[in-house]
């Protein structure tokens, strides 16, 4: 197996104008491996996938793809990628087949060796029966099929998605993942994908968090949640402040006030409640106790809840 | 299990410029002749505008034949333009996406797109042409209908290189619109297919300098009629009319080249 990672950035930085959307990444994501970018939307991942996928040029640092360097020659990274964008990019006026056509000869695949693959491609998508049909008729997970089609029909050795799970049911989820890992078990595919969502973060081998540019957190998902010192306690009260500094002199421990809650994480945490009612049971609206969730990561590591009207803005201001 | 090498291929298949450009343009003939409303439209609205200033201004000796060459112009303009609001299109839909991070040089993007909106074009001008042969008794040898529709495709292919170039920074169909009725509009009311070439004054200085008018007098030299001459008095040689057409061809394509490879935040989605 090759030593040479499938994707390795440093100092990465990017800007849209003024506004620095990633700021100094480094990180090293090795073959074979399925590896998740997790984020708000806002946090530069998506800016971040759009410079690993040559859609956009690099500004500055270092990036070497596949031991490609990118800012070296793009040409040759794109002929081992592959990509599925979050925004669809089938053409609908086209049949299953003739999307895959098209997308073929772009690649230089022709002829027989291209029916070939197609034909090899639907099959293992599910889409045999669907090959002369017009996209536009097809659901939102078949499409997304095709569009995976698409991105393997050349056999790329890295796969890059962006929220793939986007405008998918819960059913059409799972097949997604089916597939994503069996690319891998079968073919040595390295699969790196961009989410917002938690619990689909929690099925790769490696979670980068990311926020507000900055990658804050890189560990298996397993290893992330066991940096949270325990269980999370979070309390709903109208004086967060107030309550949060009487707890933490009444227990001598640290309590903070995050997103207008007030927030600590204790071993045991379910003997936590009885303990704080007792205390400071009128100032409490509500208290809950859970398992450190990659939510409780994010918090930990950055002060902010993952959603966050903050967020948002960035957003906006990215699309200008 | 197998190592990761004996399973894939030693290299990746190496990408084919010309293969590009022509499943690209293939594309675009697809996707036109299942759109029935854009056959009917691109042809629909220059037929009539050819009837009324025919009709309209026939007794100012002005007729049929003379408006006849600027029509086939307006053909050959509304399917570029047509063609390359679906960039824009593309764009929104998605599709440019992968175009753009495939290992396809920009120039063979590029031509794709034009050569098959050229095409597209020529063919519904072909079919003008051969609706004016019906009814107006156009009279042209093999030679002289080779040499026609060559020139009507090399001002296809500026046309619509100049509609990529617009449509290329422009992140919706309305914007091009505007610019349609403010400047590709006009360049063809200038061209010398609707006010007679040769006047005085700045409106005669914009239909000289406007490389279209050239492809319109060149036009206007091949289509021979049975009988009766319409008067035009061309605006440059034969020679020279092909040559700024040829020239023209080639400068909106270096430019539709050139523009292709900065990116616009419409890019991405």
């Amino acid at each position: 197996m090759s030593a040479a990672p499938a994707i390795y950035v440093e100092h990465l930085v990017h800007r849209y104008g003024r506004r620095l959307a990633v700021r100094d990444l480094t990180l090293r994501i090795d073959r074979g491996e399925v590896f998740t970018f997790l984020g708000p939307n806002g946090s530069g991942k998506t800016t971040l996938f759009r410079v690993l996928s040559t859609l956009i040029p690099q500004q500055a640092g270092r990036v070497r793809i596949l031991n490609e360097d990118l800012s070296a020659d793009a040409r040759r990274i794109r002929e081992r990628i592959g990509v599925v964008f979050q925004a669809p990019s089938v053409d609908g006026k086209l049949t299953v087949a003739e999307n895959l056509k098209h997308q073929g000869h772009l690649y230089g695949l022709a002829g027989s060796r291209l029916r070939e693959r197609s034909g090899e491609m639907l099959a293992r998508l599910g889409l045999s029966d669907r090959g002369n049909d017009r996209v536009e008729t097809l659901s939102g997970g078949l499409r997304r099929r095709v569009e995976l089609a698409k991105a393997m029909l050349h056999r790329p050795q890295l796969l890059l998605l962006d929220e793939p799970s986007t405008g998918l049911d819960p059913g059409a989820r799972s097949d997604l993942w089916r597939y994503l890992n069996e690319v891998r078990e079968r073919d040595g595919v390295t699969v790196v994908l961009t989410t917002h969502l938690l619990d689909e973060a929690e099925r790769a081998d490696r979670i980068g968090i990311m926020h507000q540019g900055e990658l804050v957190a890189l560990d298996t998902p397993d290893a992330l949640r066991a940096t949270v010192g325990g269980d999370a306690i979070t309390i709903r009260t109208n004086e967060p402040q107030r309550l949060a500094e009487a707890i933490g002199t009444q227990h001598n421990c640290l309590c903070m006030v995050v997103d207008g809650g007030v927030r600590l994480e204790q071993p045991d945490g379910h003997q936590w409640i009885p303990r704080l009612a007792e205390t400071f049971g009128d100032q409490i609206d509500s208290i809950t106790v859970g398992k450190p969730t990659l939510e409780d990561v994010f918090i930990d590591r950055t002060g902010h809840q993952f959603w966050d009207g903050q967020n948002e803005q960035q957003e906006t201001a990215n699309d200008e | 299990m197998l190592s990761n090498d004996s399973q894939l291929p030693a290299s990746p298949p190496r990408s084919n410029a010309v293969l590009a450009a022509w499943t690209l343009c293939q594309r675009e003939l697809v996707r036109f002749v299942r759109q029935r409303n854009r056959v009917f439209g691109a042809l629909g609205q220059p037929i009539i505008f050819w009837l009324l200033f025919s009709e309209g201004l026939k007794a100012r000796d002005l007729g049929y034949r003379y408006f006849f060459p600027g029509t086939l112009v307006m053909i050959l303009l509304f399917t570029a333009i047509f063609a390359t609001i679906s960039i824009i299109e593309d764009r929104r839909e998605g599709f440019l996406q992968t175009v753009l991070v495939a290992p396809v040089a920009r120039w063979a993007m590029v031509l794709g797109k034009i050569l098959g909106g050229s095409l597209i074009a020529l063919v519904q001008a072909l079919a003008f042409l051969a609706l004016g042969w019906l009814t107006l008794g156009i009279s042209m040898s093999v030679g002289g209908l080779f040499a026609v529709t060559l020139l009507m495709l090399i001002i296809a292919l500026a046309l619509t290189s100049l509609g990529f170039v617009i449509a290329w920074r422009m992140d919706s169909t309305q914007g091009f619109h505007a610019i349609m009725s403010v400047f590709l509009l006009p360049m063809w009311l200038l061209s010398g297919s609707f006010f007679p070439a040769g006047e005085k004054g700045i409106l005669g200085w914009i239909v000289r300098l406007n490389p279209l008018t050239y492809g319109v007098s060149a036009l206007r030299g091949l289509l021979h009629y049975t009988g009766e001459v319409p008067e035009a008095t061309p605006i440059a040689s034969v020679g020279m009319s092909w040559m700024v057409t040829c020239l023209f061809a080639l400068a909106m394509f270096a430019l539709a080249t050139w523009i292709a490879k900065t990116r616009t935040t419409g890019d991405l989605l």
